[in-house]
């Protein structure tokens, strides 16, 4: 293992030996490799984080026609410096009656369930936190841990709006966890592991894009619903209930509100793409180098590295992109549509697609790959087909009845 | 084994920390100068009207017992989609029976009305 | 003293604390934020055992599912939140007394127990426990009536919230 193969596990390997040489017991250099590790990791997020900010109000503004930022820096680029530094220099206001420590505890607990799921984010081949066996489940339990974080905000404000807002996007988070996690199951079966990193390497001859795009499909919707972004932002509809359940906010502490939400958005754009669009998979690449059949284009381990960590990048930044689009493109939706949408249309059709996926999935074995990947494109075609006709022929029904009850009404007038 | 839990305890400590940074820091440099209206509760710029505690729809409860229900359910068929390589047919079968069990279910509690309004 | 030692008895304090916390606590809200801290120093402990699945279904069921809905349910029923009653009776030390004798008890049998081991069990090298997990919960021979049962568990418990529902609409 040299810098030019495997350049983390070397540095690391260089580091903790410095450590030991200065006289610090193994255990604990390998505790502190790991800590600085972990924080350049942090660190390179948080500043991901930042850049994000950047891109929402430059595309928000070019899909409302006008430019966006553009006086600080060039394009604008030093803007959210600027804001984080009007954040933080801003008055911390408690309003009266508040929980004071679960109220300052929240948008820490907000911060950190995001930050957690770098931890299982594979952004190359050998740069990643952990290879857990668990990663999918770890990724809800990370969820889950945000909910926490909107409860004791919501309900630690002592404000009714703030507490209406806070049911609102709980209902909607755990609701839309379902189908997310019914969806989840799907790469689970055909990768045969909850590792994303074992998912990531089973995607080398197909991304399972092509194997399930409903399942995409469904994904990115759950994804947008657990984001609380729009259209299923009515927890915090501007122009309703101000800003849901961190209306209370100010300064810094929302700041993280508003980053870890940012963050999270792109992280889920990241397990898009490890899920669905292979990861850091690049087509003809492999550990060596590109190889376009007998050609091969040896390349040193690093660039390899580079490369695939780039493509996995340039990825999450399309799924983020795509969420971003559906946000500035359409209006918001009430709650109790959102709900019905969630448990009477997405739970079942996600548990069909999952049980004609398993169904099929056997055959992964006994079929020729390309047939493989020809037959559950085409039943996940099937299934969105006969969806859309039963869709269709209920709101026949409808409209039926519609007509009869005014034709009804109409006659009732006349006589 | 002990060494990715490891890593995801350190993950942790250092997730804690890093949001608390720039709060300390916002703590240390900026203003304080609490007055009663400033705190006062946020209500659209009015005065506050009742109570800051609202009586909310049952229904929230409801629908978090549904939830708990499937989410115990997807729990559940994690290890059975792991198990469907060796297994062959038989075991899909087996999932695909317990999924309808609770399909089922939820059909049930439609058609009762518990998932209308939220 | 190893660092798996020194980590469980963290954990425990940590428990044990937040277990204490649930029940003398005043206002309802933190009392239910205690258990939550409980929950999770569980799911602790089951990470130090090396039981992954276990250690993020606990967060995933308990604190994502369970704790939300004692939290909901605590919401919806009290008023202000803080209980008025006196934390202890003036009898406490002989439920002191009897907490003892039951915990001394339980203590002593799961002790002399013939099958407890003092030191976790190593995994066979090559076993991978998930997929054995996934294996079982659908080989006839092991654990597969157990899973379809439970199906049959949750969907009772789903016809009972319905009853609940729809006898608290009409």
């Amino acid at each position: 293992m040299t810098f030019w193969n495997d350049p983390i596990n070397f540095l690391s390997g260089w580091l903790s030996g410095i450590l030991t040489a200065w006289g610090l017991p193994a255990t604990l250099a390998m505790v502190l490799t790991i800590f600085i590790g972990i924080v350049l990791l942090v660190m390179f997020a948080m500043t991901l984080d930042i850049f994000l900010v950047w891109v929402e109000r430059k595309v928000v503004a070019r899909f409302q026609d006008r430019i966006g930022p553009n006086r600080i820096g060039p394009f604008g680029l030093v803007q959210p410096f600027a804001d984080i530094i009007k954040l933080v220099i801003k008055e911390d206001i408690t309003p009266d009656g508040a929980d004071k420590v679960v109220f300052n505890l929240a948008p820490v607990m907000a911060a950190m369930a995001v930050i957690l799921l770098w931890a299982i984010l594979p952004i190359s081949s050998k740069i990643y936190g952990v290879d857990l066996n668990v990663a999918l489940l770890y990724l809800v339990a990370a969820g889950a841990l945000g909910t926490m974080a909107i409860i004791m905000a919501g309900w630690a404000s002592n404000n009714k709006y703030a507490l209406l807002g806070m049911y609102r996007m709980v209902a909607n988070v755990i609701a839309y966890e379902i189908p997310m996690v019914v969806i989840l199951l799907i790469p689970t079966i055909l990768a045969d592991s909850m590792s994303v990193k074992s998912i990531t390497e089973a995607q080398a001859s197909t991304w399972y894009v092509f194997l399930s795009p409903l399942g995409l499909l469904i994904f990115m919707i759950s994804a947008i619903a657990e984001l609380g972004r729009s259209p299923f932002d009515l927890n915090e509809a501007e122009s309703e209930i101000v800003a849901g359940f961190h209306i209370e906010y100010s300064g810094m502490k929302f700041g993280w509100f508003y980053a870890s939400e940012l963050l999270h958005a792109f992280t889920f754009g990241g397990f898009a793409s490890v899920l669905f669009f292979g990861g850091w998979q690049v087509p003809f690449l492999l550990a060596d180098g590109f190889h376009f059949g007998s050609l091969v284009v040896t390349l040193p381990g690093i660039v390899v590295v580079l490369v695939q960590a780039l493509a996995f990048l340039l990825k999450a930044l399309f799924g983020y992109w795509v969420i971003m689009w559906v946000k500035y493109s359409m209006p918001r939706i009430r709650i109790d549509q959102m709900l019905a949408f969630n448990w009477k249309f997405l739970t079942p059709l996600s548990l069909v697609l999952l049980s004609v996926t398993a169904l099929l999935g056997q055959l992964q074995t006994v079929l020729l790959p390309w047939a493989f990947t020809l037959v559950m494109f085409v039943s996940n075609l099937l299934i969105i087909w006969i969806t859309i006709e039963i869709l269709r022929a209920y709101a026949r029904r409808q409209r039926k009845q519609e007509e009869r009850i005014t034709a009804a009404a109409a006659q009732g007038a006349h006589q | 084994m002990q060494s990715e839990w490891l890593y995801i305890g350190l993950f942790l400590i250092v997730g804690i920390l890093i949001p608390v940074a720039p709060l300390v820091i916002a703590a240390l440099i900026s203003p304080h100068k609490p007055n009663p209206i400033k705190q006062s509760t946020y209500e659209c710029g009015i005065e506050t009207v009742g109570d800051s505690w609202v009586q909310f729809k049952a229904q929230y409860y409801i629908l978090a017992l549904v939830f708990l229900v499937f989410d115990v359910e997807t729990v559940f068929l994690f290890p059975w989609a792991l198990s469907l390589n060796k297994m062959g047919v038989f075991a899909v079968l087996e999932g695909i029976l317990f999924i309808g069990i609770l399909v089922a279910g939820l059909v049930y509690a439609w058609r009762k009305g518990m998932l209308e309004w939220a | 003293m190893p660092a798996e030692q020194i980590v469980f008895l963290l954990c425990a304090a940590l428990i044990l604390v937040s277990a204490v916390m649930v029940v003398t606590v005043r206002n309802l809200v933190h009392a239910a934020l205690w258990l939550v801290a409980a929950l999770f120093g569980v799911a602790v402990l089951y990470a130090v055992l090396s039981a992954n699945f276990l250690a993020v279904v606990q967060i995933v069921v308990y604190i994502g599912a369970i704790a939300i809905l004692f939290l909901f349910a605590v919401m919806l029923t009290r008023r202000d939140l803080v209980v008025r009653t006196p934390g202890m009776r003036g009898s406490w030390w002989i439920a002191a007394v009897l907490a003892l004798l039951v915990l001394g008890g339980l203590v002593f049998l799961i002790v002399n127990q013939p099958g407890v081991n003092r030191t976790a069990l190593a995994i066979p090298a090559g076993v991978d426990t998930l997929h054995a997990l996934g294996n079982a919960l659908v080989s006839s021979g092991q654990y597969l009536l157990p899973f379809e049962v439970s199906s049959i568990l949750l969907l009772a418990a789903l016809v009972g919230a319905v009853y609940l529902a729809v006898s608290r609409k009409s």
